[in-house]
């Protein structure tokens, strides 16, 4: 069952400096799983999603993502650093979605999209284009392939980030906050767009401050605090009846 | 309630108040500077056009000289040279100046202490004398080539002095020279985007070449192309050090004509003109560089100086259109 899991920490820690970030992480997520992350700003969700595909090196703990360290070689009981195009090769199959969207602005909505599969996975542009083409009318954006980031709003930035992250056929999407930075008009759009991929089996840990979201799509539910996981389980049963003080003043803060 | 919703009262026809009719400040001091500019401009102008006129050591008047030599085929010749030594310079410094400022901005202490070495040396010394340096060369090594130095055995080995001809002195001095100026100006470039982008790209699994090839670099040209545009229309005139390596450039060639027939004044005014159109076509070249890097930075680019001036004359009578016509975006084929 272990090595079944799609991402697995154990005691992940990892400091700024001498500010200790993630105090000991502990979790799994199986496959097909949505795990939705909650807690106060600076409690380390977003710095562990980071963690997950190596854009922070993690300081101590064990973390995986399907069976393999990230960052690390295992030989025996001694770890070696995974080289640069190793890194590169691992990040390629995790997708990421950021709060600020980080669409590329001196390319199109289908450029952004076929970038990474033409010069990663070097792909054709054809069936880079294709694809592209496909995965931004999934996601309602057909008629955009050709505009601008800035010719777009925010909600549709971000559906063609999600675009390009899917681009690549991940076997795990990273969502940090994807509707903090939106209008909230437009927020329903793009968690609709979170909401269909998990209809299709896609493994995806979303760190989000929407609740409704969290208690619909999740399968579990994460409450972080100050570095550590301070409860966790069925969305409704802890959204509903959360057992520790500390989630009971943030739900009733935020809900 | 209602005055909200019915806007102000000059859109009902029947009321509309006479427009303003006042006498508008005067503003003498305008004049008198006016006066004062063109007093201090035409007395210079005289001056010079005058001396030019009645300089006695020239074959016929001055300005016949300078209308004679300004399409000479020496003097385009030289301007040709100029040009020259402005591209390949400038190839050159940007080519090495993108390479340094990556080197600097690597996480490797090595490349980026190199980096620092180079442009702390070569910043801080006068081109003239790099170019001095370059043109003398066979005084420091007598053979350039793979061997042991300084008398060999050679493995392969050219002399100096065949190697380095004024030419290529001029070029490595003016090259060399602006690229640790290029350096840092692409330096600045990259650091001006955004770290988003570079975590975006790293997220797609792109490799740090990769992103700095098709993400960093396009969006840091922005900044990147206004302070590079400067930098070509100075070294068009830099060019003129060339003198001192005796290499026929415009400057160059102007010098020995006026040596010849001290026309000092007059070989100076046709180098000038010659100068000016020169920077003139390139500030113009600049302005559509910099708008097509605008791309996807602003909604719309802004209009050409054509559209502009067409634009003029169509509103030249009546007041601007409160609406700006939208000039669509090209897109763009790679």
């Amino acid at each position: 069952m272990a090595s079944a899991a799609m991402v697995k920490a154990e005691s992940v820690c990892k400091s700024f400096g001498r500010l200790e970030v993630l105090r000991g992480i502990d979790l799994e997520v199986a496959p097909k799983e949505v795990m939705c992350i909650i807690g106060p700003s600076g409690s380390g969700k977003s710095t562990f999603l980071r963690c997950i595909n190596h854009l922070e090196k993690i300081d101590a703990g064990r973390l995986s993502v399907d069976g393999e360290l990230v960052g690390y070689r295992q030989r025996g009981d001694r770890l070696f650093e995974l080289a640069d195009s190793e890194v590169c090769r691992k990040r390629s199959e995790i997708g990421m979605v950021f709060q600020r969207f980080n669409l590329f602005p001196h390319m199109t909505a289908l450029e952004n999209v076929i970038e990474a599969p033409i010069h990663v996975k070097r792909e054709s542009r054809a069936t880079a284009s294709a694809r592209a083409r496909q995965l931004l009318e999934r996601v309602g954006l057909a008629e955009k392939v050709n505009a601008y980031p800035n010719q777009l709003s925010g909600g549709q930035q971000q559906r063609v980030a999600i675009a390009r992250a899917l681009a690549m056929q991940p076997k795990l999407m990273l969502f940090d906050e994807p509707t903090s930075a939106l209008d909230p008009e437009l927020v329903g759009e793009v968690l609709d767009a979170i909401r269909a991929l998990a209809e299709d089996g896609m493994t995806m840990i979303v760190v989000t401050h929407e609740m409704g979201f969290a208690r619909e799509v999740g399968d579990t539910l994460v409450f972080m605090d100050g570095g550590v996981i301070v409860e966790a389980g069925k969305p409704r049963d802890v959204l509903a009846n959360p057992q520790h003080e500390r989630t009971k003043s943030f739900l009733s803060k935020v809900l | 309630m209602t005055d909200i919703a019915s806007g102000p009262p000059s859109s009902d026809s029947g009321r509309r108040p006479e427009a303003i009719k006042a006498i508008p400040v005067r503003h003498p001091w305008r004049w008198v500077s006016a006066v004062v500019v063109l007093a201090i401009a035409g007395d210079v102008s005289y001056t010079i056009i005058d001396a030019v006129q009645r300089d006695p050591t020239t074959f016929g008047p001055g300005w016949t000289m300078v209308g004679t030599w300004l399409t000479k085929p020496l003097i385009l010749g030289g301007v040709l040279a100029t040009l020259e030594l402005t591209v390949l310079a400038m190839l050159i410094g940007i080519l090495l100046g993108v390479l340094l400022a990556v080197m600097r901005l690597s996480p490797n202490p090595v490349t980026s202490t190199v980096s620092w070495l180079y442009i702390w040396f070569f910043r801080g010394t006068p081109v003239l004398v790099q170019i001095f340096f370059w043109f003398n060369l066979n005084a420091v090594v007598r053979h350039i080539g793979v061997g042991v130095p300084p008398d060999g055995p050679w493995l392969f080995a050219v002399g100096t002095n065949q190697l380095i001809s004024s030419f290529i002195a001029v070029t490595l001095g003016l090259g060399l020279n602006e690229a640790a100026y290029m350096a840092e100006i692409v330096r600045a470039g990259i650091i001006s985007v955004e770290h988003g982008q570079t975590e975006a790209a790293q997220a797609l699994g792109m490799n740090r070449l990769l992103v700095m090839r098709r993400i960093i670099l396009p969006q840091a040209m922005r900044v990147i192309v206004p302070p590079t545009g400067n930098e070509t229309i100075s070294m068009l005139k830099t060019t003129s050090l060339a003198v001192i390596a005796a290499y026929p450039e415009l400057f160059t060639r102007s010098e020995q004509v006026s040596n010849v027939y001290f026309a000092v004044i007059e070989m100076a005014i046709v180098a000038s003109i010659w100068y000016l159109a020169m920077t003139t076509v390139l500030t113009i070249g600049q302005y559509y560089i910099e708008r097509y890097f605008a791309r996807g930075a602003q909604r719309e680019l802004p209009p050409t100086p054509l559209q502009r001036f067409r634009r003029m004359l169509f509103t030249f009578h009546s007041p601007p259109p409160t609406v700006p016509d939208v000039i669509v975006m090209p897109s763009v084929h790679r």
